[in-house]
Parts: C-alpha cells; sequence; structure tokens
C-alpha cells in the first residue's frame, strides 16, 4: 500500500515535472524565437539604416585645404605667398593638465610669454576639441626633439602648416591685405554665402584688401580624404581622395616700386596717395599711411600688438585711402572750373578785378580770399594757377549748388568710385535736400559759396579725388578703377584680365577742357602755387594744390600754423596728371596736417611720377630734406615761389 | 587495449552535448580570434580556459549523481561563507567587491553558487520528495536568497539574476504551486517600484538607457547603439570572418566578452545568428532529453535546472547586446572569453554528463 502510494506518487511526480519540463521548453522556444524576430528585425528590415549608421561610423571625411593663391604686383613682385612651417598645436580637450603639459613642452622647446599670451586667447575663442597652436615656426631641432618625445604629450601634435606671408611686410597692406583667423561673424557669412563646406579645414580668411575682396579666388577648392577612422578617431586607412585646387593667383594693378617710393616719401607723415593709369581705370599706387605689417595678423595677433596698432593715434588700421574723408579744399577747383566753363559761365576773355575778399549781396559778410590784398586781374586759366578764392566764390554763386552739384557729381564726388576692394566710403557733396534730410535746416547760400572752393560740407575720399583727376585727366571718361589686373588661374594658368569698365562718358567742350589743363600747367610752372613740384620735371604736369581746413577760422582771425597743434594744422592736398597732353598717371595726395599741399604733398607725388614716367628712382638714404629736386638748377624763382607757398594756396 | 582506454574515458560523456560544445567552443575561438584584433594571444588563453572547462566536465562526468548529492551542504555552506569572506575582505574593482584574493589566485565566488545553489536545492526537494508543503518552498526560498543577497550586496545584478535563475528553476520543477508563481510574478510586478528604489543608480541608468539608448550616447548608451549597429549592418549574411568593420575598428566595447555577440552578428549576419540560436537550442533540448530520462529528484531537478540557466545565459545576454534586454554583466556561453564562466559552464555539462550516464547505476542500485 504505502509502496503503491510512493510508486503512485513517483510516477505523478515524474508526470507533474515533464508537464513543467514542456512548459519550460514552450518558453525556451518563444523566447528563442523572440531573438530570431529581433534578428530579422535588425538585420533584414533596418539593415538599410544600420549599414549607413556602420558607414558613417567609420567612415570620416578629412578636408584638405588647398594653397592659398599668390598676390602679385603688376611687375610680378611676390606681395603675398604661402610657406610651410612647423607649428606645435595643442587639442585642449584631449589633455587633462593642461598648465603641466605647457610646463613640460616649455622644457623641450622654448615658450615665450608672447606664446602663452596667444595660446591662451586663441584657446578662448575655439572650440576644446580643435587644435591650437602655442608655438609656430619651430625649427628643425626643436621640431625633432619634439618627435622624439611625442609619445609624452598625448594631445599635443607636431603639424606642418602653410603659412601666409607678406615678404614685402608693411608694403601696401591697405591694397593687398591680410588674412586672420577665421571668426564667428565670417563663419556667418560662410554660412549665408553657402561656401561653408568650402572651408572645412581653412582657419584663415582674407582680411581688407584683396586678400578680402577676391577672397573666393585666392582660396581655391578644398579636397577631400575619405579614410576609415577607428573609434578613436585615428585614420586607418584613405578609401578614395579628391586633390584640392589651388586658389588662383592675383596680378595687381600695383607697382609694388612706386608703392614703396611713394610710402617712403611720405615718411612719418600720415596721409593717402592713390595713383591711377587714366586710360584704364589701374591703380597704380594705394597709400594709406601709416601702415602696418600684415604678418602679424597670420598667427593671431598678440594683445601687445593689437593694443598698439588699434590705440595709435596714427590710426593705422584705418585704410585712408578709402575710408579718409577730408575736404577737397582747391583740387576741387579745376571741378568747379569744368561746371562753369561747361554752363557759359566766365569763358574768356572773362576776368574779375580781385580785392582779396567776395561779399553776397545785401551782405556785409566777406568771404576772404588766401591773399589778403587780392589777386588783382584774373581770369579763368589764372584763378586756376594762383587758386583764386575770390574767382570761384563768385562762380559758384552764379552757378548755384545744384547745376554745381549737378556737373561734378559725374566726377564721382559724393559716390563710391566702385573700386574693387571693400570698405569705400561715399564722401559726400553737399545739397539743399541733403542738408535739409541731414539737418532739417533750409540750404544757406554762404554754404554754395564755399562749396566753390571746396570746403564746407564737402568731403571726398583720397580715392574719389585720384578717380576724379583721372577722369579729368581722360577727358571726361571715367573709368572704373581696379587693383587688380588679372586672376592667374592655378591649373590651366589662363590669365583672365580685369576689363576696363566705363562708368560715366562726359560730355566736355574741348576748348573747355584745354583752359581748365593750361590752368592746372601752369601750376607746376614758376608763378603757380606748386612751381617747386614742376621744376626741372622734364615732363609738363596739370596738378592743383589744396588746403583743407582742420580746425575753423572766425571772422578776423587769420591762421598761424606755428601757433597750432599740430594735429590740427591743414591738411596738406594734391592732384596731378601727367604727362599733361598725354595723360599716364594721375594721382591724389594727402598728408594730414601737412600744411600746404604745394610743399608737403606736391613733392610725394613728383617722385611717384618721376618714378612712373621717366623710372627715376630717389636716392635710398634720401637727406632729411623732403624735396628731391636737384638744387642746382633752382635758382631764384624757385625760391620766390616757394615765399609765396609758405602762407597759402 | 586503446579502443578499451577510449571507452573507458567516453564511458560517462554524452556524445550530443559533447559534440555541440565542442562546436560552439570552435565558433567562439574564431569570433574571438576576430574580436582580439587579429591577436593569438586572447586565442590561446581561451583554449586554455576551454581545456580546464573541458578536463572539469570529464571529472564530474565520471562522479555519479549520489556522491554529488552528498557534497551539496557543504558546497552550500563554503559558497555563502566565502560570498560572506568577499564582503569584508573582498577586492574592490570597479566600484564592486566581487573577488577574493586567496593568495594563489583571485576568485569569484558567486560564481560557484550558480551551480552550489541548485545542487542544493535539488538535494533539499529530493529529500523532501513526496511531503512536500508549502513550507518546503518557504525554505527553499530562504536557502535561495541568502546567497543572492550577498551576491547583490556587491553589487553584481547579472549573477545574483542567473543564482535566482538557476534556484527558482530547481523550485519550479519541484512542483512549485501555480498560484504561488503567479502572485509571485503579481507582487514582483507590484514590488517592483521598491526593487526600483532598492537599485543602484548606474543600475537604473542601464534600464533607462535600454528604454533610450539616445539619451547617453557616449556614455552608458554607447555600448547599446554601437552593438545594434554591429548586428543591424551585418544584415543577411553578414560582412563576413575579420571583415566587421565595428569590430576590427574598436568601435564595439568590450567585444571579446558580454559584447561578442555582436561581433558574430555583424561578421555571420541573421544566418550565423539563427544557426548559433540552433546550435544552443540542441543544447538546451538535450539538456531537457537527459532531465526527463533522469531515474531520481535530485537528477532531474538539477538537470532541469542546469539546462534552463544555460538557455538564460543565451536569452539574456543576446537580448542584452540586441538591444531588448538591460545591459546586465552576462557573458554568451561558450563563446565568451572568461575562465570562471567557461570553468561554471564546464562543470555545468559534466553534471548533465553524469546524470545521464549513470542512470542504470541508479535503477540498479
Amino acid at each position: 500500500m504505502a509502496y503503491s502510494t510512493e510508486l503512485r506518487n513517483h510516477q505523478n511526480e515524474q508526470h507533474n515535472f515533464r508537464v513543467r519540463l514542456t512548459i519550460a521548453a514552450l518558453i525556451a522556444l518563444v523566447t528563442f524565437s523572440a531573438l530570431g524576430l529581433r534578428f530579422y528585425y535588425l538585420q533584414v528590415n533596418r539593415y538599410d539604416y544600420y549599414h549607413t549608421l556602420a558607414e558613417s561610423n567609420r567612415i570620416s571625411i578629412v578636408p584638405i585645404s588647398p594653397n592659398r593663391g599668390l598676390i602679385l604686383d603688376r611687375n610680378g613682385v611676390v606681395l603675398a605667398h604661402n610657406f610651410f612651417v612647423y607649428t606645435l598645436e595643442v587639442t585642449p580637450s584631449k589633455i587633462s593638465n593642461l598648465d603641466t603639459t605647457i610646463a613640460d613642452l616649455g622644457q623641450m622647446v622654448e615658450i615665450s610669454a608672447i606664446d602663452l599670451k596667444r595660446f591662451k586667447k586663441l584657446k578662448a575663442e575655439s572650440h576644446s576639441f580643435e587644435s591650437v597652436p602655442i608655438r609656430t615656426h619651430l625649427n628643425e631641432i626643436e621640431a625633432a626633439k619634439f618627435a622624439v618625445n611625442r609619445y609624452r604629450f598625448p594631445g599635443v601634435e607636431l603639424k606642418s602648416r602653410l603659412y601666409r606671408h607678406y615678404p614685402q611686410g608693411e608694403l601696401g597692406t591697405h591694397a593687398v591685405g591680410y588674412i586672420s583667423r577665421i571668426n564667428e561673424r565670417d563663419l556667418a557669412q560662410l554660412k549665408e554665402d553657402n561656401v561653408i563646406s568650402n572651408y572645412k579645414g581653412t582657419d584663415h580668411i582674407g582680411k581688407g584688401g584683396v586678400e578680402q575682396a577676391y577672397e573666393r579666388e585666392l582660396h581655391g577648392t578644398t579636397g577631400f580624404q575619405q579614410v576609415e577612422i577607428n573609434a578613436d578617431g585615428k585614420a586607418v586607412r584613405v578609401l578614395s581622395s579628391a586633390a584640392p585646387t589651388s586658389g588662383n593667383n592675383i596680378v595687381l594693378s600695383i607697382d609694388a616700386k612706386l608703392q614703396a617710393i611713394a610710402e617712403k616719401a611720405f615718411g612719418e607723415r600720415r596721409g593717402s596717395l592713390v595713383a591711377i593709369q587714366p586710360k584704364t581705370g589701374e591703380v597704380l599706387g594705394f597709400v594709406s599711411m601709416p601702415t602696418f605689417n600684415p604678418n602679424l595678423f597670420v598667427d593671431g595677433i598678440d594683445y601687445d600688438n593689437w593694443n598698439l596698432l588699434n590705440n595709435s593715434l596714427d590710426k593705422p588700421l584705418i585704410n585712408r585711402a578709402l575710408k579718409g574723408i577730408y575736404p577737397p579744399g582747391s583740387t576741387f577747383k579745376p571741378f568747379v572750373a569744368l561746371a562753369g566753363l561747361e554752363n557759359g559761365k566766365r569763358e574768356p576773355p572773362y576776368s574779375i578785378q580781385d580785392a582779396g575778399y567776395y561779399t553776397l549781396p545785401n551782405s556785409r559778410h566777406r568771404y576772404r580770399d588766401w591773399k589778403p590784398s587780392g589777386h588783382g586781374t584774373v581770369d579763368m586759366r589764372k584763378a586756376i594757377t594762383i587758386s583764386c578764392d575770390t574767382f570761384f566764390y563768385g562762380l559758384a554763386m552764379e552757378l548755384g549748388i545744384e547745376r554745381l552739384t549737378d556737373f561734378v557729381r559725374h566726377f564721382g564726388f559724393g559716390q563710391k568710385t566702385e573700386i574693387d576692394i571693400r570698405g569705400e566710403v561715399t564722401g559726400l557733396l553737399p545739397t539743399p535736400e541733403w542738408k535739409k534730410r541731414r539737418f532739417k535746416q533750409p540750404w544757406y547760400m554762404g554754404e554754395t559759396v564755399i562749396v566753390g572752393i571746396g570746403q564746407g560740407y564737402t568731403l571726398t575720399t583720397p580715392m574719389q579725388l585720384a578717380y576724379a583727376t583721372a577722369t579729368l585727366a581722360n577727358q571726361g571718361t571715367a573709368i572704373r578703377p581696379h587693383i587688380v589686373n588679372a586672376v592667374v588661374n592655378s591649373k590651366t594658368h589662363v590669365v583672365t584680365p580685369i576689363p576696363h569698365t566705363v562708368l560715366d562718358k562726359i560730355d566736355l567742350k574741348m576748348q573747355n577742357l584745354e583752359i581748365v589743363k593750361a590752368g592746372m600747367v601752369d601750376v607746376t610752372l614758376p608763378g603757380g602755387t606748386a612751381a617747386s613740384v614742376g621744376a626741372n620735371a622734364g615732363y609738363s604736369i596739370a596738378a592743383k594744390t589744396g588746403t583743407a581746413q582742420v580746425i575753423g577760422i572766425k571772422q578776423n582771425e587769420k591762421y598761424n600754423e606755428k601757433s597750432i597743434n599740430e594735429r590740427h594744422r591743414d591738411h596738406a592736398l594734391f592732384i596731378a596728371y601727367a604727362p599733361a597732353d598725354d595723360p599716364k598717371i594721375a594721382l591724389a595726395v594727402i598728408v594730414e596736417n601737412g600744411g600746404h599741399g604745394g610743399s608737403a604733398a606736391g613733392p610725394i607725388a613728383r617722385k611717384v611720377m618721376d618714378y612712373f614716367l621717366l623710372g627715376k628712382e630717389p636716392p635710398e638714404d634720401a637727406p632729411k630734406a623732403e624735396l628731391p629736386l636737384p638744387t642746382t638748377a633752382l635758382g631764384e624763382a624757385s625760391t620766390v615761389v616757394n615765399a609765396e607757398e609758405e602762407h597759402y594756396d | 587495449m586503446i579502443s578499451k582506454f577510449l571507452s573507458a574515458l567516453f564511458k560517462h560523456i554524452d556524445s550530443v552535448l559533447l559534440a555541440c560544445v565542442l562546436f560552439a567552443m570552435l565558433v567562439g575561438l574564431l569570433v574571438l580570434y576576430s574580436a582580439s584584433g587579429q591577436e593569438f594571444s586572447r586565442v590561446s588563453a581561451q583554449m586554455i580556459n576551454m581545456s580546464v572547462a573541458l578536463v572539469a566536465m570529464w571529472v564530474v562526468a565520471n562522479i555519479p549523481p549520489q556522491q554529488i548529492e552528498r557534497i551539496a551542504i557543504p558546497a552550500y555552506i563554503v559558497g555563502v561563507l566565502l560570498l560572506i569572506a568577499v564582503a569584508l575582505f573582498g577586492d574592490i574593482s570597479h566600484g564592486a567587491r566581487r573577488w577574493l584574493n586567496i593568495g594563489i589566485t583571485k576568485i569569484q565566488p558567486s560564481e560557484l553558487l550558480k551551480l552550489a545553489s541548485p545542487i542544493m536545492l535539488a538535494w533539499y526537494f529530493s529529500k523532501r520528495e513526496s511531503n512536500l508543503t508549502a513550507i518546503d518552498f518557504f525554505i527553499a526560498a530562504l536557502i535561495l536568497a541568502v546567497p543572492v543577497l550577498l551576491i547583490m550586496k556587491q553589487p553584481d545584478l547579472g549573477t545574483a539574476m542567473l543564482v535566482t535563475a538557476s534556484g527558482f528553476y530547481v523550485i519550479f520543477f519541484a512542483g512549485l504551486s501555480w498560484r504561488f508563481i503567479l502572485g509571485g510574478i503579481a507582487l514582483v510586478g507590484a514590488l517592483s517600484p521598491v526593487f526600483w528604489s532598492l537599485l543602484h543608480d548606474y543600475q537604473r541608468r542601464r534600464i533607462e538607457i535600454l528604454i533610450d539608448p539616445t539619451q547617453d550616447p557616449l556614455g552608458s548608451g554607447y555600448h547599446i547603439i554601437q552593438s545594434t549597429i554591429a548586428i543591424g549592418s551585418g544584415g543577411m549574411t553578414g560582412k563576413g570572418w575579420l571583415n566587421g568593420t565595428q569590430t576590427q575598428l574598436d568601435f564595439l566595447p568590450e567585444r571579446t566578452t558580454d559584447f561578442i555577440f555582436a561581433v558574430f552578428g555583424e561578421e555571420f549576419g541573421m544566418i550565423g545568428n539563427m544557426l548559433l540560436l540552433l546550435l544552443f537550442a540542441i543544447i538546451i533540448a538535450r539538456g531537457f532529453v537527459i532531465a526527463a530520462q533522469a531515474k531520481s529528484t535530485f537528477s532531474r531537478l538539477l538537470a532541469g535546472s542546469i539546462s534552463m540557466t544555460f538557455f538564460t545565459y543565451c536569452f539574456v545576454n543576446m537580448g542584452m547586446v540586441s538591444g531588448i534586454l538591460p545591459v546586465v554583466g552576462v557573458p554568451l556561453p561558450l563563446i565568451s572569453y572568461g575562465g570562471t564562466s567557461m570553468l561554471t559552464l564546464g562543470l555545468g555539462f559534466g553534471l548533465l554528463m553524469s546524470i545521464q550516464t549513470h542512470k542504470r547505476l541508479v535503477a540498479t542500485g
């Protein structure tokens, strides 16, 4: 009985066990099926998705930045090029203790305080996973030293980078421009222009001048390397690659030698010179003084140098040729003269009796001539030659402000010259309308009077003045000025010249042009306001001097140069073209606080013209005297003229 | 002479199990070679682990189940004492106290409990055989709870879960009332918020990340993301042995140990995965057959539990690597690199073989 119970229990138990075993087997079967379904889902259903993920995991696109195009002057002189430099770069995110790493590095290669400062500045500006240069321009020995000890410095890399270099240093920086590291604003712009992908791997971008304006040409096309990477991001092998295309070379219209002569002629003085070939619009010289060394910006400028440049009273960073606005002063007179002649006013033999001042009808206010005693009998030609203020006061009045400005606007005053580099300002050609808008005031007649001599609200840039002079020299045909002559394709070497665009063709009578020219030629002859500039030139120069007031002078007050702070002295202006009968060069010179156009700005123009027309170079170490003229042949005439120039023009 | 020796040698070896195990080991070595960046050192070390496991299997297979029943209590007590020792003097690594330094080598006592616990429980139920009451199941739960709680405290959630499973399977096969099972499931469901609050932060994180791996793509989610990419990108036929990009380019973490299945799935694809599932299924089925044919309560409970534990290993590992279960430290049996788990497996298969080949002795004795 007991046995049978036990047996039954035993069988019962075995039966129960088998039932449970079956259930367990079913559970196993179901869960394994679930796994099978999961595999099907991952490996069949979503295969494409995971395949793509795996591929993007392993494949990385590494950009290869192209060589930036060269910038050459019109004769092939290199103004900007590239060379390889070893740099030591640190990726902050890969380094646990930055300070000790830098200290250790410092024991191997010299890291100066300036290097450190710049590194900290750059580090603050970039993401922690970007590599930042801590030392640049390592020599071979330093590079080798680091290479041997590399294993000690994870997160520090020795890179060979292509560096932009400006072999001419400060020369023509405002024309050539410079490159510096791409900042947030540049990035936003690149995104907007839809070229951001071409800047992967590029750290620098053109700032100012040709570097900026021709960025697209100079940059080139970034190449790519498809590499297989491992989980650490290290490239394992190259899958495919597309070589970068170097940027195109840019040939400027600038003549580096002319530029150098002009810059040297300025010496320590501030100012600007723009020289243009009138028939083509080619800018031969583009000076803004003082200039600065663009090489400072390539690595990211250090704090001290930046402060020095940015806080300097001389404002070297400002491109005076495009952004400096000055009253044109008497250099405005030839254009007013032409306006008068074209409108049938003051045609020869018309002349005035100059008593040294001009008064408006029903007014006792005296508009003074620069020569208190007056110039006596003055016709149009003489008025230009001796820069007679009284003559132009009356002419401006008779023309009226509208007719005057309508005419001279054709010469580019008050508008951009459309030169091919950026940052140009419009200057100002005042009209009653403008005044109403700007000051909500009516136009006064007296304001028309002083516009006649280029004072008052009238403001021009040196670029505008040179453009106007070139247009005058070109007998009214205005050609768009350009600083770049040609783009040379880096691959095909095909030269694409920048076309000469005629912007305006002013309808001018030949005889009127001749009168103005004659007056301007006389300026550089004995008796003119810039006689010394024309002395012994060997070619004829049509010119006009000018003075722009920096501070106002009250009625009955005398301007005394000696008693005035140097920075409050008048600006000296000078425009010229030569040879007068077949102009090959037209230029405008402004010397800030230089005093008189003839004596301060004229000699600079003369040196430039001598070089360009005669190939004459000033002696290397010229004596302190700013006038390069041979003293022997000058004679008394020059001294006499100078005496007159001493005071006014 | 030689044939006699061989037949003596293989007398207690189950050929079906042996064939499957050897085949799985071979696959494991191939995958390991690929996963370790085609370095032979890991493979040779694993071959030693496998040899040790096979020897252990042979030894255990030759011990009759009755002998094993006799060591049930000592093995269990020693195991629990070692766990207590770990809690008191264990070495800490990765924030967990799991290893005990016994001079010559370090041991992981929790691994021992994977077999000691079911043996102990199988022994208990075989003693109580026909007079099982609810109290017996309560005592069984206590026997199981002691080591499990100690292991959870280390903390080692994966092992604790596997020990719980191995013990629970014994209790289940012993005939735990369905009311208890279903009630237990309901209770676990009800108490899960409490369990949740008892979990360590990193354990909670793992479960959260399972639900949404993208929460922490570079941290804990990285494992799951990369392993699902590996498996998914393997497609139907796989990228081929040694050609898995996720594997060869280091994107897969822990690819020689817990995540080795992702390597397999990437290189051998859906077809490989199904064949591997089939292989494991055969091993489990063979275990069930052995359990079904076993003559004593102890044998059948133990064989059932070992088979189901093996199944649990497979399911939990593959489930976690393919992203349907949380990441718990469970290796893929016979494939993952590691000496301890291989040894445990060898002992387990030895027990199954012992049960299968000593039947007649039991019947006659």
